[in-house]
């Protein structure tokens, strides 16, 4: 029949087209070109001069008091903000949010309200305005375009879901006039007044490889677990364990996708553990910490030397089993400095270009002391959450 | 010799594609690793893939009525989430509020089949709604990110088993759980509830005109799968524990695996056993992507390719039907 | 006896599709309401932006999955597909504006050939369009995931326009939209392919029997939804600057169905209408934006927009559903070919 040969046709020409996109997708030369074909995985997201930097950075003391880490700065770069300064407090802040849609972000976002609420007491801020664009790239474009539209933002907070996606809103954003703070997530301009992050994935994903490293022997197995790919800051961290590794003596048993689900990572972990032996696991985030170390305790294996996050449940699986273990940090208290940066920026006070938070994983030797101050939290919550100093502790975040 | 074409003929009924396809995948798994049909690993493979087959069963009961139940991943993560913060590690919680669990899922069930049924609302729309409504409302409770833990005696049916088993090691309570279950299952269809169910999904029409009680039926399969949801929670929260995206897009799956077990989506075809047997094939499919070391972000296209294949073929068994060995009664 | 369906297409449509403008209506007055209350005004121009900036997306999606519907059909691959057209219509483009004809027409062939090889899969293998399209959703996130490792491609300022430009408050993507649904409606009733959708998916064995080429007119359906999907995409691409695999973790296509039958459009297919799609488009947009103008918790409105759907559907389904069971089974179920 003419329409069968037809439809025939045309799932064999898209199939083809398909096999063919390979070629066609390539773009020729342009520098940002991120759409590489049958390259190495790593490559595109492993930027030798960010790598470089953000190691070096781990050892680099930052400025300012160490018992309030969320104002510290690593090698700031102060710039004069006295053109947006106001007089009389009560300023209207607007922050656009990716979403709370992971218990990191939560927890983040408790802080930040409780942070805002110190504020909004001492009067430096009025109204404040958020909204959530539930992890989509089209809805936080229109929330940043909404708050533009209304006018009234005397400055703008952006916790930018994609990286390079974002990019037009927040130059739209900057162009209006309004004092824009960026945080966690960048974005591909640097229009914003200041950018505000920790040290980043490659220092994040470097600590835990070399931790692996220093703490196994030569021809150890290791098993990477990770979330989600395409990711930036989840394939930055992967990209520098890669280079880690390939530089040691150990072994990668894999690299697996596990959704950050608990189930699909026991399960994962138990296949890995019935075909041999696996002395050490490498996370790229802490969600499902705990089932991976509950795999080895059902399957009778001894317990692997883990690095995982400040998440409490991993740190308190931790504490229980006696095993060698890291936690890296993302710095949940940076959710508390594009506030306070709000403010300073609002009363002509220097703010650094690009704010760099310090990153440091919590050890053995500091495990005890960060499980007690945060003993009656809930165990999706992350001990460095730089909180504890504010009046809603700690209800506001037990309680959630 | 006809007993072995009547054997085959069954094999390649649509039904019997399920079976096949379980045996060809298993095979692929033993070419890749025989030691998973070790004792312990075979355990624990049944385990994991237990809560996936008791879903498949009770969704099975819906699509075989003529509906659809969207709702079964978010209210999974709903019940280990409320269990963990009701139980809040306190053992002798434990079973009030397994107690309650069951109330709530007979009640989410109990509510997507009245608005179904009496309401008139598509049970697409329904479950999709209530999909939202679960999702939504259960984040509302906590805060956005699970509170509490579960207590080690809910964890015991997800996790442990019969210890010191000779050859097995360990028998699961998931996998005697999903056996009593299956059992339970495939008995009830053959009761005048499972006809009448199977009945309204083939021509609710005539069935209604015959005096059965249709909305009663279809709205009592919804509560089944409220159940099955929530004793895959208990499984499930007890294997992994609990972690913050439980459940999510587990509908799909389950839906994928009544599809494979050759149960027609519209209704009034398929068998229980077989909706499970499909649930099984794709736990043995995930199984074999990782004995295979297949590259992550591949796993998608081949599941999908898969799927497509294995329904065509069963949809093209449907329409040349086998030949009836049945009916040429004469022995070789 | 039964009336032959394309008679009933005039009376029943307009009524129903009447009836749920008069919701949106109402929805309009409630919602405005409900921010005044709360101290908002749901008319100020940011929130008017917003609201229209939100129809376009899902209403090219929604207008696409109204034809297919229409058919007794069903995808579940348009988001995959729009992230995928996002990508080819950035990395075509590669930021130059020379290039956004070839890239737009680029877009259409790919995302056109996909819907063709989900028609093929339905009609010509028998797969029941969920599982079908579902298949053809994993195969694609499979081909994004390994092929596309973040976003790629540049989009010039030219064609970034598509996202952000408007006229007073109307943003030119919707008004492009509703240049689509236009077409659409002037194609379900004034074509002959269009008057077949309804009579395919109102009982295809008669349609068959009466002449009417069943498989031809259901691939033309998944088509043209294709093509409405890579329209969404080049939508993406636009907003974007850049093409964005990320895009299909939103479940846009579960939207698009709540808007199609918001809309009227039967689930069972043969009745309904893309007039009804886009007020169902509309009603969902009020809602988010009423949501954000109140500062709902997220979460609330997950809630409320299920019981929102819900609600609406049960409202209206009960005038509009006609129970006999029409619905051909096994015998004939695979028998398209």
């Amino acid at each position: 029949m003419k329409t069968q040969r037809l439809a025939a046709a045309s799932v064999a020409a898209l199939g083809l087209l398909l096999a063919t996109g390979c070629t066609t997708d390539t773009p020729d030369d342009s520098p940002d070109d991120e759409a590489t074909t049958g390259a190495d995985s790593g490559d595109e997201w492993f930027v030798q001069a960010d790598y470089d930097e953000q190691l070096a950075q781990r050892d680099i003391e930052p400025e300012g008091d160490p018992n309030t880490p969320w104002l510290q700065a690593i090698e700031p770069e102060w710039i004069d903000t006295a053109d947006f300064a106001q007089e009389g407090g009560d300023a209207t802040l607007c922050f656009s949010n990716a979403s709370v849609s992971n218990p990191w972000r939560v927890t983040g976002w408790i802080t930040m309200q409780q942070q805002v609420a110190v504020l909004q007491e001492s009067g430096q801020i009025g109204e404040f305005r958020h909204s959530d664009a539930g992890d989509d790239d089209d809805q936080q474009i229109s929330d940043i375009q909404a708050f533009i539209d209304a006018g009234d933002c005397d400055a703008m907070i952006i916790s930018p879901s994609t990286t390079a996606t974002l990019t037009p809103a927040v130059e739209a954003a900057c162009a209006s006039g309004v004092p824009v703070i960026i945080f966690d997530r960048g974005v591909n301009t640097d229009c914003a007044v200041t950018f505000i992050h920790p040290i980043g994935g490659y220092a994040f994903g470097a600590d835990a490889a070399e931790f692996l490293v220093d703490n196994l022997e030569p021809g150890s197995t290791v098993l990477a677990l990770r979330i989600l790919p395409g990711v930036d800051v989840l394939e930055n961290r992967w990209a520098a364990a890669q280079e880690i590794f390939g530089d040691s003596d150990l072994e990668i048993l894999g690299n697996e996708f596990t959704g950050g689900d608990a189930a699909e990572i026991k399960n994962i972990v138990s296949q890995y553990l019935e075909r041999g032996e696996v002395d050490g696991i490498w996370m790229d985030a802490g969600d499902g910490a705990v089932a991976a170390i509950e795999a080895f305790e059902d399957a009778g294996q001894p317990l692997p030397v883990m690095t995982g996050e400040d998440e409490l449940s991993f740190m308190r699986k931790w504490e229980e089993t006696g095993m060698t273990a890291l936690a890296p940090v993302y710095s949940n208290f940076q959710w508390r400095t594009p506030v306070v940066a709000a403010t300073m920026i609002l009363a002509g006070e220097q703010v650094p270009a690009e704010w760099v938070l310090p990153q440091d994983p919590i050890t053995e030797a500091e495990l005890a002391d960060y499980l007690e101050r945060n003993a009656d939290m809930p165990s999706l919550h992350y001990a460095k959450f730089g909180g504890e100093d504010l009046p809603g502790f700690p209800d506001a975040w037990r309680d959630r | 010799m006809t007993r072995v074409r009547d054997l085959i003929a069954k094999a390649t009924n649509p039904t019997g594609t399920v079976f096949i396809l379980l045996v060809l995948i298993l095979a692929g798994v033993f070419a890749m690793n025989p030691g998973f049909f070790e004792g312990p690993s075979l355990m624990a493979f049944l385990k994991q893939a237990a809560p996936l087959v008791i879903l498949a069963a009770g969704q099975y009961f819906v699509i075989v009525s003529g509906n659809f139940d969207l709702s079964v991943g978010a209210l999974v993560g709903a019940q280990v989430v409320i269990a963990a913060r009701l139980i809040d590690g306190e053992e002798s919680r434990t079973l009030p509020v397994i107690l309650v669990m069951i109330a709530f899922g007979i009640a989410v069930g109990l509510v997507n089949g009245l608005i179904t049924t009496v309401l008139k609302v598509q049970s697409f729309i329904t479950t999709l709604g209530m999909l939202l409504v679960l999702y939504g409302a259960i984040r509302l409770w906590t805060g956005g990110a699970p509170t509490g833990s579960l207590s080690e005696s809910f964890r015991t049916a997800g996790r442990f088993g019969i210890e010191g088993v000779p050859v097995l090691g360990q028998i699961p309570w998931a996998l005697l759980i999903m056996i009593g279950l299956g059992a339970g299952a495939i008995a009830l269809m053959r009761t005048r509830f499972g006809r009448i169910l199977m009945a309204s999904g083939d021509n609710e029409r005539a069935a209604s005109l015959s005096g059965a009680r249709v909305g009663t039926v279809r709205t009592a399969a919804f509560v089944l799968s409220g159940l099955s949801a929530t004793v895959a929670g208990i499984l499930i929260g007890g294997y992994a524990g609990v972690s913050a995206q439980v459940g999510d897009g587990l509908e799909f799956t389950v839906i994928t695996a009544v599809v494979l077990g050759g149960v027609v989506l519209g209704g009034g075809r398929g068998s229980v056993l077989a909706a499970m047997a499909g649930a099984l094939t794709i736990e043995a499919l995930f199984t074999l992507f990782n004995q295979m070391a297949l590259p992550a972000t591949l796993r998608p296209t081949v599941q999908g390719a898969i799927i497509i294949a294995a329904v065509a073929y069963a949809a093209g068994r449907r329409v040349r039907p086998a030949p009836a060995a049945t009916t040429t009664a004469t022995p070789s | 006896m039964r009336r032959p369906r394309i008679a009933t297409l005039g009376t029943t449509a307009l009524s129903s599709t009447a009836m749920i403008y008069l919701a949106l209506a109402g929805v309009l007055v409630l919602g405005a309401a409900a921010a005044a209350i709360d101290g908002g005004n749901l008319f100020a121009t940011a929130n008017l932006v917003d609201m229209l900036t939100r129809t376009s997306l899902t209403g090219f999606l929604a207008i696409g999955m109204t034809l297919v519907i229409l058919c007794r059909s069903l995808d579940l691959s348009v988001g995959y597909v729009a992230a995928l057209s996002s990508l080819v219509a950035a990395t075509t483009m590669d930021g130059q504006a020379a290039n956004v004809p070839t890239a737009i027409a680029l877009v259409l062939l790919v995302s056109g050939l996909i819907g063709a090889a989900n028609g093929a899969i339905v009609t010509f293998l028998g797969v029941n369009p969920f599982i079908a399209t579902l298949g053809t959703g994993l195969i694609l996130k499979g081909y994004l995931d390994t092929q596309y490792k973040g976003p790629a491609g540049d989009v010039p300022a030219v064609f970034q326009q598509f996202g952000y430009t408007r006229i007073a408050f109307i943003p030119v993507s919707t008004v492009v939209m509703l240049l689509v649904a236009a077409a659409a409606i002037w194609f379900l009733r004034s074509t002959r392919t269009g008057h077949h959708m309804y009579a395919v998916g109102g009982d295809v064995d008669v349609a068959r029997m009466s002449g009417i080429r069943t498989k031809r007119v259901l691939i033309t359906a998944h088509v043209l939804c294709g093509m409405c999907a890579g329209a969404a995409g080049l939508l993406l691409a636009a907003r974007f600057g850049t093409g964005s695999a990320e895009a299909y973790t939103n479940l846009y296509e579960l939207d698009a169905i709540a808007a199609v039958v918001l809309g009227g459009t039967l689930l069972l297919g043969g009745r309904g209408g893309v007039a009804g799609t886009v007020a169902g488009v509309a009603i969902l947009a009020v809602l988010d934006t009423v949501f954000n103008v109140m500062q709902i918790d997220p979460f609330a409105k997950d809630v409320l927009r299920g019981a929102v759907i819900i609600t609406a559907v049960a409202l209206y389904a009960r005038r509009q559903l006609d129970r006999t069971a029409r619905r051909p089974r096994f015998a004939l179920e695979g028998r398209l070919r």
